[in-house]
């Protein structure tokens, strides 16, 4: 099967991610590290996991401290925390279309992230199968994807404008067609790289094209698959800052946008850590999902 | 005797990018109803393709294949086939497993339960009701290869097909399924062909041993009547002047005619 060679670019970051990679189960450590592990204290075998992470974001804010100090527009971690306090008292307040809680901007945004990615998963993903399924698809397909999966999601905004006419469906178009490569491209991969043997098995057994689809494709394609959707989930929660601060309306990218505008820079770097964490979240629930499927 | 399994005159050729490899030469082999049969030779003698193209999972143009008097132009439930990595789908339960290929040949004709009567009898054959519902991942390699034997078994082939089905095998686990295989072919008057390294699994199973030379263009070299009666003890046999002679006689072949310079 070729299809491998005709969509190598996203091959490295396949591997780089795919769910199967082999976790240090706790069984198989050495005894060594067990009889360690006895005579030492449970609290210091926590304080161990935790500490680096308390370390570095303690090294973290005193940097971001020391900037501020120097930089007198730039506020400082404890302002900011403040100003989160005092912005996450109250998320859900309206006070008409430009001055509406951070909850909402949240909502909003994952919205729109959730309406453009759930179709291209639509999309991406069935077509994925036949690309990998079918050699003359993925040589017709595969020079208008290298040739489109490049481009910056951004340069798709007006094109969205001109066709919907509207600022909210344009992000979402844009949201759409920047997540969708992944998709098509993991799931192709996926396909084409079922193992010859399962294939051997549908063809002894004489399978059916829906058994060998139900029973063997899906199955052995679905970790791959679960890569290309959070590696899609990433991109999409990656693009929308940027096409909201473009096309307006209620969300994050926007609400950045409108805060530069008031020169209210605590509220930009509250913006930046609360996209960092729903980012981290969706990755996350997409990892526990993805350990569900893991076979091997 | 009717010959189940006919191969006339068939050459096998692969293109590869140095050119036409020839693997197989003027192969003529018949195998006849009930019969178990081992295949042997060095690696790369061909014996796998040779298997392969009864399974019809190879084709070729050049030669005549048969099994039961009618052509092989693809695979087929009559063939039944067990792979030597066992094959087994790691997402679906032994029973699981089974059930496919069970639903696949009977489905249009039976009903749900009979169709799980015959993968829990299959199942019961290989010794392996107690695993059932346990997924690959959880048993031991002599456990997966017997999952593949009852899924081959269940559906009621008219020839099995082995490709080194315990090649992957510690020894004990090994000599254990050897004798499984050899009652279970025993019970079920199974026509069996079965692609072997293994000199004293080839002479203790086997009614005729098809010993291959090297390739390229591998041919059967000799055919060796193993002509020891059933059923065989393994300890019986290890003090058995005639076994060591038929042992003897295939070592001969192998690593006094047909030795490789160091392969």
């Amino acid at each position: 099967m070729n299809t491998a060679n005709a969509i190598k670019p996203m091959l490295t970051v396949v591997e780089a991610t795919t769910p199967q990679a082999p976790a240090p189960k706790p069984a198989a450590a050495p005894p060594l590290a067990k009889t360690v592990s006895r005579t030492k204290p449970k609290g210091l075998h926590i304080l161990r996991a935790i500490l680096p992470p308390i370390l570095g974001f303690a090294l973290f804010l005193g940097l971001w401290a020391i900037v501020s100090q120097t930089s007198p527009n730039l506020p400082g971690p404890v302002k900011t925390w403040q100003s989160a306090v005092q912005l996450f008292a109250d998320p859900f307040y309206q006070k008409g279309p430009n001055d509406q809680g951070i909850g909402w901007n949240i909502l909003n945004s994952l919205q729109r992230v959730g309406i453009g990615f759930g179709m291209a998963a639509l999309i991406g993903i069935p077509l994925g199968f036949m690309i990998g399924r079918f050699k003359f698809l993925n040589d017709m397909t595969s020079p208008i994807i290298s040739l489109l999966r490049p481009v910056s999601p951004l340069a798709w905004l007006p094109i969205g404008l001109l066709v919907f006419k509207a600022a909210n469906p344009a992000a979402i178009w844009v949201i759409f067609i920047s997540s969708i490569w992944p998709m098509i491209i993991n799931t192709a991969v996926g396909v084409s790289r079922v193992p010859q043997d399962y294939m051997n098995v549908a063809k002894v057994l004489n399978l059916s094209e829906w058994k060998i689809f139900t029973k063997i494709l899906f199955p052995a394609v679905l970790p791959y698959m679960m890569t290309g959707i959070r590696l899609s989930i990433g991109v999409a929660w990656l693009v929308i800052v940027a096409a909201e601060m473009l096309t307006g309306g209620v969300g994050i990218g926007f609400w950045v946008w409108d805060e530069w505008n008031n020169l209210n820079v605590e509220h930009i770097i509250i913006a930046i850590f609360v996209v960092g964490i729903v980012g981290l979240l969706l990755e996350y629930a997409l990892l526990l999902l993805a350990k569900r499927f893991d076979y091997e | 005797m009717e010959k189940y399994v006919q191969i006339e005159n068939v050459n096998m050729v692969f293109d590869t990018k140095k050119g036409p490899f020839v693997a197989l030469q003027e192969v003529n082999l018949g195998v006849t109803q009930g019969e178990f049969i081992t295949l042997i030779g060095h690696s790369g003698c061909g014996k796998s393709t040779l298997l392969n193209l009864v399974a019809g999972l190879l084709q070729t143009d050049d030669g005549v294949l048969l099994c039961a008097g009618r052509e092989i132009a693809g695979p087929g439930p009559e063939r039944g086939v067990v792979f030597q990595n066992h094959s087994l789908l790691p997402w679906l339960t032994c029973f699981d497993n089974v059930y496919l290929a069970v639903e696949r040949v009977f489905g249009a004709k039976e009903d749900k339960a009979k169709l799980k009567q015959r993968t829990h009898d299959a199942l019961a054959l290989v010794g392996l009701t107690h695993a059932e519902y346990k997924h690959p991942n959880e048993i031991s390699g002599g456990m997966k290869q017997r999952v593949g034997i009852a899924r081959a078994l269940a559906m009621e082939p008219k020839v099995l097909l082995l490709d080194e089905p315990f090649g992957a095998l510690d020894a004990l686990t090994r000599a254990h399924l050897q004798d499984e295989l050899m009652k279970i072919a025993q019970a079920t008057h199974s026509t069996v062909m079965m692609v072997t390294h293994d000199v004293d699994e080839a002479v203790l199973l086997s009614d005729r041993i098809v010993m291959l030379t090297n390739g390229p263009a591998a041919t059967i070299g000799e055919i060796l009547n193993v002509d020891l009666a059933r059923p065989r003890d393994r300890l019986a046999l290890a003090n058995d002047a005639r076994y060591h002679h038929l042992r003897g006689q295939v070592l001969e072949f192998l690593y006094h005619r047909q030795l490789r310079p160091a392969a």
